[in-house]
């Protein structure tokens, strides 16, 4: 068992951040009146997000990722996440053995 | 003292609920400890990061850009844009919860996209209790960090996780939390102009620098996109 310095701060700061994230809609409730273009802006945030997150991995590694990823969309436009999850996966190890 | 006459049957509710997301959650929780393991993390910063953290996308974004030193500053960042949907999240539910300040300062320390969508679910046919909501939320943490512990300490003799494709795994939940929130037109919009700057940043620039640029292209492809509202 072994905690590094640089390691517990960034855990620390996640923590908060995430905390502070979780209950400043407490002090927002009833307040936030969102409309038109910032309201498309803040929702757009999550997929934004988290398309910027994977778009390394899923377009500029390699083909055998690039193909994955785009079987693994169109299996999450008609399956459950977990059966989405297991075929992306076994698509990419699939890809890298013919591909590589 | 006030009295709770639903106190039990709403414990029980919540966590019926929470079944079976907190059964999606066992595999994503092994990867989660086992790809963090991967990137050098010990067992135990794994277990600290679930416990305080405790939001599965933010972390696993944290370990793909997780280096040596630590980018603190770029983690932190990171891990505010994706979870500033939190805020959103909080302040909705926060208008259907029947429990105090107190009680919602503690409770809403454990709001993840899943118990927030199964209480909000709740909240239109009943009141969400401080009983359903703390007992859904207590066995849907401690779930994520005994699965993502348990993960660091088999992952790390399991070896790479690229035999398995368990590399690729995490990409493939992205993409399939992604397709949660396609809307329309709009939402591809979003995702094509975040991922192809991303991942043109990663490319000449580097990480983790791809994440906010990817975001704020998708972020102001939808600002430009959405209808500009008259004025009144």
């Amino acid at each position: 068992m072994s905690l590094d310095g640089a390691t517990l701060a960034a855990i620390l700061a996640m923590a908060l951040i995430t905390y502070a994230t979780r209950t400043a809609g407490l002090a927002l409730a009833g307040r936030l009146a969102l409309a038109g273009r910032a309201k498309a802006a803040f929702e757009a945030i999550p997929p934004a997000v988290l398309t910027a997150v994977i778009a390394p991995t899923a377009l500029a590694t390699g083909w055998p990722e690039t193909l994955a990823a785009a079987i693994t969309a169109l299996a999450a436009t008609r399956l459950p996440l977990l059966a989405t999850i297991a075929l992306g996966v076994a698509a990419v190890v699939g890809l890298r053995a013919v591909m590589a | 003292m006030t009295r709770h006459p639903h106190l039990w049957s709403d414990i029980r509710d919540g966590i019926r609920d929470v079944a079976a997301p907190g059964i999606a959650a066992i595999p994503i929780g092994l990867l989660f400890g086992a790809v963090a393991a991967g990137k050098g993390l010990s067992a135990a910063e794994v277990t600290l990061m679930s416990a305080l953290v405790f939001a599965g996308g933010a972390q696993f974004a944290a370990i793909e850009i997780w280096s040596t030193p630590v980018p603190v500053a770029a983690l932190a960042f990171s891990t505010l844009l994706i979870n500033l949907r939190h805020v959103l999240m909080s302040a909705s539910l926060a208008r259907k919860v029947a429990f105090g300040r107190g009680a919602r300062l503690l409770g809403f320390a454990v709001m993840a996209d899943e118990n927030w969508a199964l209480a909000e679910r709740r909240a239109l046919r009943a009141p969400v209790s401080f009983a359903y909501w703390g007992g859904m939320g207590l066995v849907f943490w401690l779930n994520w960090v005994f699965w993502s512990a348990l993960g660091a300490v088999i992952g790390a003799a399991m070896g790479p996780p690229e035999r398995f494709g368990a590399d690729f795994a995490f990409t493939a939940l992205f993409i399939g939390l992604i397709a949660t929130f396609v809307t329309g037109r709009g939402t591809l919009l979003v995702i094509a102009a975040s991922g192809i700057t991303a991942a043109l940043v990663h490319r000449f620039i580097g990480a983790p620098w791809h994440v906010a640029a990817g975001a704020i292209a998708g972020i102001a492809a939808a600002y430009l996109a959405a209808p500009r509202e008259d004025a009144p």
